[in-house]
């Protein structure tokens, strides 16, 4: 098993014929994954071909769902648009898109999670790389060869401290890893996927990766002492940030007393989470607890 | 991006909020100018992007131009909790019977907007908020409903506003919805929301906070930043698309990812206690996909810190190639020739990994040092800057 993307999930792509779609669809398909189809309304009929491939374009995400049976959507559409696309894609009722565009206005993404509430569609990000189950599926842009299918499950806001903790712990894999961005509202939060791997018989030990900025860190920690029975260890990044600075994700800065890296810290402790200083640390942590 | 008083009250007024007449002044005879204009009693009010500048001596009253340009005098140049203040703007001043609070934010926790108002304002909200929560309306908006007639009185009624001024405070929220939604704010904020003696609601301060990503939708924003206080490094890296924040430390940071840029920061810090406390210089995130190009501009810009003493390079390549990167490296030294004399330890994990190592060991730079391990690279780098 693993959560919200398996061997049986069929993928297709908004924004399939822009550079960024192109190159990591190319990825996910040698990755294994199956890419059934793409968006773009004004190169419907199309094909595009990948090294061997051929991925057919279609002109909505209903046509497409229509005609491949998709139930998974990556959105690579930029910015400017990535709002009505993941309208479409909500209004069409798919399972689960993945909005990997950066830089989406946050009127933007919380008028689309407003819109999806009640509907079908679990969003993932903005602004993330995505999800990979290793060896089944890669709904992103996540490398797919780091690391191989295993008994670990991540979260992380961050997409290059996923790939770090992943390469940390290659040796022993991963159920699923899910990037859930850095925005200041995103679709899926840790909770959700904390939640995921708790009712998931294959995972074992739980990751959580967060970083300064808003409460979801402290959220989680209220979720995992509630809720959470299997192993978490935890990691946040920004120790050392300064207030009122962004680091680089729209969402990652500190106001005031809100959102430092100790009171995360604090909270996940208290909720008996164990919590790396580094990367490394957390990821022998993890070791510790895996007996691995 | 936070915007100044006076800039925040221009977009209000934009927007049809009712304000006072007034405008901007950077030196005392444009403050006197102003004042004159006006023909009535002004304030003189220092634009410093912090809170408790009354307290601090930077707001002033002056009953004519003269005594407006002396007051101007007195608060251009004033240090408020270490802003300096450049501008004053000057507005009509106003008696006040009564003051109010509105405002909407981004609610992160809730991934919702949200309407805040009291009949009580003045009073910084935060201390409000805690001392009389009761008395501080919280309304959830929809983002894809909005504010119309009906929700603006559902929240006016919900603070309980006086009667007489209800229907200016609910043309005022609509109003004021309306800066928010079309400007793709993520907080506006009056306080006070101000009754005068004669019965009029008006604003007599806002705050208004844009949100950067909407710059596509809103070039005209761009003319609201204050490039007189961006540090001159921070400046350069705008300029060539990096994501980039001066800190106080001396080991230059160089990596790809928020997340892994800011945990660099956290390990070379740690590795720094050993030292004597040597501290990460700077933020600065290549991104996704950096080419050599963008690697060189990034170790230009922070070799040029004075401030740095040693750099730190930490990629993991997911979609970066550390091929690209070591490329980027060994231009870039290149370059600088013998302007370059900081030693760079680099940490190269992932995409093409072999290729970078092989690249940065063939050109063999007397000044770059390869390590395996994040930790073990965090360390050197901090042991060659103390």
């Amino acid at each position: 098993m693993s959560i919200f993307l398996t061997e049986n999930s069929k993928v297709i792509v908004q924004g399939i014929t822009g550079s960024e779609g192109r190159k990591h669809t190319a990825r996910m398909l040698a990755s294994g994954t199956a890419v059934v189809g793409g968006v773009n309304p004004s190169k419907a009929g199309q094909t595009v071909d990948f090294d061997g491939t051929s991925v057919p374009v279609y002109g909505s995400v209903a046509e497409a769902m229509k005609e491949t049976g998709a139930d998974v959507t990556v959105v690579f559409v930029p910015p400017k648009f990535a709002k009505d696309a993941v309208i479409e894609a909500v209004d069409a009722h798919i399972g689960l898109a993945v909005v990997i565009t950066e830089g989406i206005p946050v009127h933007d993404s919380t008028y689309f999670w407003a819109h999806a509430q009640g509907g079908a569609t679990r969003i993932i990000g903005p602004n993330c790389p995505g999800l990979i189950s290793p060896g089944r599926s890669n709904a992103g842009i996540i490398p797919a060869d780091i690391t191989q299918a295993g008994k670990i499950g991540l979260v992380s806001k961050s997409g290059t401290l996923t790939y770090q903790m992943m390469y940390e712990l290659r040796d022993i894999g991963f159920s699923t890893a899910v990037g859930i961005g850095g925005d200041p509202v995103i679709g899926t939060t840790h909770i959700d996927c904390l939640k995921a791997f708790q009712d998931d018989p294959e995972t074992e030990a739980i990751v959580m990766i967060g970083e300064i900025g808003g409460d979801a860190e402290e959220r989680a920690a209220d979720f995992i002492k509630a809720n959470v029975t299997k192993p978490v260890v935890g990691y946040v990044a920004g120790f050392t940030a300064p207030e009122g600075k962004t680091m680089g994700h729209a969402g990652a800065i500190v106001s005031g007393s809100a959102g430092t890296a100790a009171a995360k810290q604090g909270a996940l402790e208290a909720a008996g989470v164990r919590v790396g200083k580094t990367p490394s640390e957390a990821a022998r942590l993890m070791r510790e607890i895996v007996g691995a | 991006m936070d915007l100044f008083e006076y800039q925040a009250r221009d977009l209000l007024a934009a927007h049809g909020v009712p304000v006072l007449p007034g405008g901007v002044a950077e030196t005392p005879e444009q403050a006197e100018a102003i004042a004159r204009e006006i023909a009535a009693p002004v304030v003189v009010k220092a634009q410093v992007k912090v809170g408790g500048r009354g307290k601090a001596g930077g707001v002033k009253l002056a009953d004519d131009p003269e005594t407006a340009r002396a007051r101007a005098e007195d608060i251009l140049g004033l240090d408020i909790k270490g802003h300096v203040t450049r501008q004053v703007m000057v507005a009509q001043a106003s008696d006040i019977a009564e003051e109010y609070y509105f405002s909407y934010l981004l609610d992160r926790s809730n991934r919702t907007f949200l309407a805040m108002a009291s009949k009580e304002g003045g009073m910084e909200i935060e201390q409000l908020a805690v001392e009389r929560p009761e008395a501080l309306a919280r309304i959830p908006v929809d983002a894809s409903v909005g504010v119309d007639a009906a929700k603006a009185a559902e929240i006016v009624d919900a603070a309980g506003f006086p009667a007489e001024v209800r229907d200016q405070v609910i043309a005022i929220a609509v109003q004021l919805w309306d800066v928010f939604t079309k400007e793709d704010a993520t907080l506006v904020e009056i306080n006070p929301l101000a009754k005068d003696p004669a019965g009029r609601v008006l604003a007599l301060d806002a705050k208004v906070t844009l949100d950067e990503n909407a710059g596509f939708r809103h070039p005209e924003h761009a003319a609201l930043e204050d490039a007189a206080a961006a540090d001159p490094l921070e400046a350069a890296a705008k300029a060539k698309d990096l994501n980039y924040v001066k800190l106080q430390g001396q080991v230059g940071i160089i990596g790809n990812g928020a997340g892994l840029v800011m945990s660099t920061l956290d390990v070379v810090a740690y590795a720094g206690e050993e030292f004597g406390g040597v501290r990460p210089a700077n933020f600065l995130d290549i991104g996704g996909g950096a080419s050599a190009e963008v690697m060189a501009n990034g170790l230009g810009i922070i070799l040029s810190d004075p401030d740095v003493k040693s750099v730190f390079v930490n990629v993991f390549g997911g979609i970066t190639a550390c091929d690209e990167v070591a490329k980027g490296i060994v231009a870039a030294l290149g370059q600088l020739g013998d302007e370059a004399t900081k030693p760079l330890v680099v940490r190269l994990d992932g995409n093409n990994v072999e290729e970078g190592r092989r690249i940065l060991a063939e050109a063999a730079h007397p000044l770059v040092t390869v390590v395996d391990t994040m930790d073990g690279a965090a360390r050197r780098a901090a042991e060659l800057a103390a």
